[in-house]
């Protein structure tokens, strides 16, 4: 590929001005869904970008101390991670970065914000931040585990590690979410628990520890942080889709190409919209359960599920091999 | 696992009024708690015997926000049976009204903040809404939505209109529609069930021993209340059941409010219904004979109870006011033991604390008993004092 072309999908579309621009809406959705779900007005469409506007003018408090170069980079690692791992979802089409792997790469790269979380919250030296902290790490491995195995089934039917190439698979085939509706919710719920959304909100529940982690956060610290999950709720949504729902791809080719173009970026809108939609719903219909009764649903449900899933897939693939 | 100290307050999202624990952990279980309850000293009991009694009413009115009615109607009921008046019948209904509207307002709001503790928003949203409604009869028959000012000595300020009960009689079907639905989302809601079940176990012998009231008390299968125990206003001429539940924890507090919801709004009903015809009040005499009485009424958190001394003036020589959360604070410090941080919220909220109508102060010296008085320029450096100390500790 050109190199400016490359530059221009990194930067411009469908890289970090769309991935922002659709992260601020995609909140905005968010919020103005579960708003109208509960009675409520909602927020205008310019609100999330208008609190981050506002909280990176805000002062820096460093809390007494705290380690400040640790505390600034946290935010920031979390951040870039996410804003890389969507380089590799496919957005119009397949994604020119894609290769063999590149599927390990994104799910590791999602799992940096909840590290960042928890070293903010260490790093915080108070009581509240520290508990948060470490319910985030708990909870990361009580999800994380089954979170992984079921994204990883695709790439295991597929033959590929490239998520690319997995959507591309599943246009010859059928998509995932039929073949594999079990990995589907798994990791529906998976991605709710690492966006810490209701009703796995654990580490940041606001009676409880005010705000968890995130209470000795402020100003561009802050607002970076809740950037980086805006971002990582398109970039997982995404993932999602492209793993389980076919992504932007079509099963037959349209012409012109930018035509085909304009609808794969269409069904990647709807796609991850529908997403959102479902875990909206989670959001306002549940409540916050605790942790030590996430681990009990975690390892005996969760898990239980997938390794049934892994069994029904390698059964299935033999079959298919055989077949 | 090292002991650690949480400290919750006097500044906390989860407080909507000062209050300081000190809750000790290990790990996420709680094992001790240390508990202080005083941060807002109003001086209310002093003002109040400094005020006539036409004065001192919607200065009681002001101890609490939510249950401005029942102090206010617990020392109506107190100075009226000093005076040996007759109050109409047709007062003591629109009392008995407004008491039932205010439990209901205080009980909806409760289940709001309960499930917004526990992170579940959506009935937060949705009960505050349908609160609404209580709040918007109230201001039609008072003028106001909380501190209603309708009760004065010798009967009610305001009469209820024909249209007004019709007005209000045609809101009752919607609410109890909405109190139906949230009898099914509290059974059926499977996060709620997991966060409110065997939660803040209270068991019938704790619960007596610790002398908890209101739906605490009878969440915990204590079958006392003060309407039908010792009745007042017109709750004797009026067919309800008193609510108990055997469950004993945050469960079972919640189903004993929702099911008082449904028999107030009976309550109501039967009174908008049967309203008696007739004057709303008497002339209450100045003065009041020199006289003790102890007056109790059933405030929607539980017992409360106003102690009045009169001395022949027109004025109480000494007013004592126990709060129903007082009475209920030392019976979450048993409940709260052995249970996990993230529960420490909703068990707090379930005895629905009101913290600031608690604060007292007395000086005592060595033997235990009251020795000196403080004025306000003595407490408030006391009060810098004690912060500067913990400060720095």
């Amino acid at each position: 590929m050109d190199p400016l072309l490359l530059a221009v999908y990194i930067l411009i579309f469908p890289g970090f001005l769309f991935l922002l621009t659709y992260a601020f809406f995609l909140q905005y959705l968010d919020r103005k869904i579960a708003a109208r779900m509960q009675q409520r007005v909602g927020p205008p469409l310019l609100q999330p970008f208008a609190d981050f506007i506002k909280m990176l003018g805000k002062e820096v408090i460093d809390p007494a101390g705290v380690d400040r170069v640790a505390f600034d980079a946290a935010p920031l690692i979390a951040f870039a991670a996410v804003m890389t791992s969507f380089l590799y979802i496919p957005v119009v089409g397949k994604s020119p970065f894609a290769f063999q792997g590149d599927l390990v790469l994104v799910l590791y790269l999602l799992t940096l914000p909840t590290i960042a979380l928890f070293l903010l919250g260490w790093f915080s030296r108070n009581i509240f931040a520290t508990v948060g902290g470490v319910r985030a790490v708990t909870m990361l491995f009580i999800y994380e585990v089954p979170f992984f195995l079921a994204l990883l089934m695709p790439a295991l039917m597929a033959g590929s590690w490239s998520i690319s190439e997995i959507a591309a698979w599943q246009m010859e085939h059928t998509w995932f979410a039929i073949l594999q509706p079990i990995g589907l919710v798994v990791g529906l719920i998976g991605l709710q628990a690492k966006l810490e959304r209701q009703p796995f909100d654990i580490p940041e529940a606001e009676t409880e520890l005010v705000a968890g982690p995130w209470t000795e956060l402020t100003g561009r610290r802050l607002a970076l942080m809740h950037l980086t999950m805006h971002v990582m709720l398109v970039a997982g949504s995404g993932l999602i889709a492209a793993l389980f729902l076919g992504g932007p791809l079509l099963p037959w080719t349209i012409s012109p190409a930018w035509l085909s173009g304009i609808v794969g970026f269409a069904l990647f809108l709807g796609k991850t919209l529908a997403i959102l939609l479902v875990l909206a719903s989670i959001k306002v219909a549940t409540g916050r359960i605790r942790i030590d009764q996430l681990n009990d649903i975690g390892w005996k449900y969760l898990a239980s599920a997938t390794i049934l899933q892994v069994a029904i897939v390698l059964i299935m693939g033999s079959w298919w091999v055989s077949g | 696992m090292v002991e650690t100290i949480l400290p919750i307050g006097p500044q906390h999202p989860a407080l909507k009024e000062p209050v300081n624990f000190k809750v000790i952990v290990d790990g996420e279980t709680i094992v001790g708690l240390e508990l202080d309850v005083s941060y807002t000293h109003r001086g209310i009991e002093k003002a109040a015997e400094q005020r006539d009694f036409i004065r001192v009413v919607p200065l009681l009115e002001r101890v609490c926000g939510i249950c401005s009615h029942a102090h206010a109607q617990a020392f109506c009921t107190g100075i009226e049976e000093v005076m040996q008046l007759e109050v109409p019948p047709r007062a003591q209904y629109i009392r008995t009204i407004v008491a039932e509207l205010e439990r209901m307002h205080s009980h909806i709001l409760w289940l709001g903040v309960a499930a917004h503790e526990v992170g579940f928003n959506t009935l937060f949203m949705w009960t505050w809404r349908d609160r609404e409604t209580t709040q918007d009869i109230l201001e039609e028959m008072t003028g106001n939505r909380m501190n209603y000012g309708i009760n004065e000595v010798g009967g009610v300020r305001r009469d209820l209109t024909a249209g007004q009960i019709s007005s209000i009689l045609s809101r009752l079907p919607k609410l109890e529609e909405q109190i139906g639905k949230y009898v099914g989302m509290v059974k059926g809601e499977e996060t709620m069930l997991l966060r409110f079940r065997g939660i803040g176990k209270l068991s019938k012998a704790e619960a007596l021993k610790y002398g908890t009231v209101g739906p605490t008390a009878r969440a915990s299968g204590v079958d006392y209340d003060i309407r039908r125990d010792d009745p007042y206003i017109a709750y004797s001429e009026i067919p309800w059941k008193v609510v108990t539940d055997t469950n004993g924890d945050v469960y079972g507090r919640t189903l004993v409010r929702i099911r008082e919801l449904q028999e107030s709004l009976g309550i109501i009903r039967y009174c908008l219904e049967h309203l008696p015809e007739g004057p709303i009040g008497v002339q209450a005499p100045k003065v009041a004979p020199k006289a003790e009485i102890f007056s109790r009424y059933e405030a929607p958190r539980g017992e409360l109870v106003h102690f009045m001394r009169t001395n022949g003036t027109d004025r109480v020589e000494r007013l004592d006011i126990r709060t129903p959360t007082l009475a209920n604070w030392t019976s979450v410090t048993v409940s709260l033991v052995n249970q996990h941080i993230a529960d420490i919220p909703v068990i707090v909220a379930a005895i629905d604390p009101c913290l600031s109508c608690t604060s007292r102060i007395t000086i005592l010296n060595e033997q235990g008993r009251e020795k000196a008085r403080m004025t306000l320029e003595q407490l408030s450096e006391y009060g810098r004092k004690y912060s500067r100390e913990r400060g720095r500790c």
